[in-house]
């Protein structure tokens, strides 16, 4: 690698782990969001230019954030609008107190006030996430729109309305107080995981994970966890992540075809993965009710822990969704219950479960509410009442890897001698 | 900054009990006492009744004046206050404590500010 190439290859990686943290701080001293990302991508820029020339600084983070600070005063000063003016008052005021720009000093972590403004109740929840991973994954905005499956100049719009309203509307750049915090924290929670579900059923299309996407969310888990240590959903949070994700190698064969928890080689499940994710339960679940990522990470380490389907600890992971159905009601969760009491008591008793929830709309429109009833009904050696449920499945999928099982799963059932029962 | 709370609910087909009139004033005249000591304050009205309003337009040099209100819709303005706060979070506090929040809902806008010319 050329040296221009190795430097170019630093400010890759400077800026991926530094840009969230970068932007942070200069949002907190310049109050002006749009102001900071110019600046910032800026000085990432004279970097490019510079480092291959001068070397790579030794504080390379410290140096960008000098940079970018000299370009925001400059900007400041073109401007010439009386809030520019107070703005670089209040910036030679701050400059003067920290012993001036040239100072390498560490700086802190602005990134948590960052995650509250950029998932605000006062945004859509579409411009909340892709706020989060523009300004905290630090994806660019093709990146962003890629992710989302929507036109770059869509992705642009979002988010400029959204910078416009945090700006007019004057959406605080602050933490909530510990009175606010638990009403707030939710939304950003619920950020974090949206991305992550998104990577792992896209709705459409004809790939099932997106993994790069997966591995922004479990970041973005991480620097939450790291800035909240002590918050048990954040923790839980991304214990559900790295629990989940440990599966996705076995989850398709080498053809792409999707392979079900019963069928998964699970030696190819990332241990590593598991025991960081257990390790993090572990300090979820404990201290009063466990909050909803808590028992979703408990439910999918059970399942992680087990050596094959059969000796999953089904009665346990029914008593976990028994308290989801509690903090977190849900006509998804009651599924996956009537699903875990199918193992733990048998078909026949999941099957009457499933039946009761057969009235909900949400339910009856959900591929895989038919898809779990084809199953159970399958093992009782119904099978035209499986084969009839496995068509109403394939009738309401979305995407192609999880239609071509669907199809295998169908065939399989109708080309069964009678009697057979799995 | 300055932002506009604004009042909305749905007009009553019939006029409620007294007893419920009086309960839900009471409210109200908890809410405008608090909100008027806070220092937040700017300035505050209720509104007259939908009935009483009239559109005005000009279609070239013709004025057209109708009866009602502009837009036909559920909810209508009702009143508003205008407070100056540090933040949206301040005026969503303000908005969530008055009783318009319980009985119809409250829009938050914020208030343009214009830079002075340079000088």
């Amino acid at each position: 690698m050329s040296e221009r190439g190795r430097a170019a290859g630093t400010v890759e990686a400077v800026f991926r782990e530094e840009w969230g943290r970068l932007l942070a701080t200069l949002v907190g001293w310049l109050h002006d969001l749009d102001l900071a990302e110019e600046v910032a991508a800026d000085a990432i820029a004279t970097a490019v230019e510079r480092w291959p020339v001068d070397g790579v600084p030794d504080h390379p983070a410290a140096w960008l954030l000098t940079t970018a600070r000299r370009r925001a005063v400059d900007r400041l000063r073109r401007r010439q609008t009386y809030a520019a003016k107070l703005a670089i008052l209040k910036v030679e005021a701050e400059r003067a107190g920290t012993g001036g720009p040239a100072a390498p000093e560490p700086f802190g972590d602005d990134r948590l006030r960052l995650f509250f403004t950029c998932c605000h109740p006062a945004l859509t929840a579409e411009a909340r996430v892709a706020l989060t991973l523009r300004y905290l994954a630090g994806l660019s905005t093709t990146e962003v729109a890629r992710a989302f499956l929507v036109p770059e100049t869509t992705m642009a719009q979002r988010l400029t309305r959204a910078k416009r309203k945090i700006r007019e509307a004057r959406i605080p750049y602050r933490v909530p107080g510990p009175a606010e915090l638990p009403a707030r924290l939710p939304a950003v929670l619920r950020v974090i995981y949206v991305v992550f579900t998104e990577a792992y059923a896209a709705s459409r299309g004809p790939t099932l994970t997106r993994p790069e996407l997966a591995e922004e969310a479990i970041r973005l888990g991480r620097i939450l966890h790291q800035l909240l240590p002590d918050d048990r959903e954040a923790t839980g949070l991304l214990a559900l992540m790295l629990l989940v994700d440990a599966r996705r190698a076995a989850r398709t064969d080498p053809a792409g075809n999707l392979v079900l928890l019963a069928d998964q080689d699970r030696s190819r499940w990332d241990r590593s993965s598991i025991q960081e994710g257990v390790r993090l339960v572990e300090r979820a679940l404990p201290g009063g009710r466990p909050g909803p990522y808590a028992l979703q990470a408990a439910i999918a380490a059970l399942h992680d822990e087990a050596d094959s389907l059969a000796a999953t600890d089904w009665p346990q992971i029914v008593s976990l969704y028994d308290l989801l159905q509690a903090v977190a009601p849900s006509p998804v969760v009651a599924l996956n219950r009537a699903v875990a009491v199918g193992m733990a008591s048998g078909p026949a008793a999941g099957l009457v479960l499933l039946d009761e929830l057969a009235a909900d709309p949400a339910l009856a429109r959900y591929h895989l509410y038919h898809a779990a009833r084809a199953g159970l009904l399958e093992r009782l050696g119904q099978r035209d009442q499986a084969a009839a449920a496995y068509r109403r499945a394939l009738a309401l999928v979305g995407n192609e890897p999880e239609r071509a099982l669907l199809t295998r799963q169908l065939a399989a059932v109708v080309a069964a001698p009678p009697g057979r029962t799995r | 900054m300055r932002y506009l709370l604004l009042i909305y609910s749905e007009e009553p087909a019939s006029p409620p009990s007294p007893e419920v009139m009086d309960a839900v004033m009471a409210e109200w005249v908890a809410f405008d006492s608090a909100i008027r000591g806070s220092g937040t304050y700017v300035s505050g009205e209720a509104l007259q009744p939908t009935q009483t309003a009239t559109t005005v337009r000009l279609k070239g040099e013709e004025r057209i004046v109708t009866d009602g209100p502009f837009a036909e819709t559920r909810e209508v303005l009702g009143g508003y206050y205008t407070i100056d706060v540090p933040d949206l979070d301040t005026a969503l506090d303000w908005a969530a404590k008055c009783p318009g929040a319980k009985y119809g809902s409250m829009e938050v806008r914020p208030v343009m500010v214009f830079d002075p010319p340079p000088q």
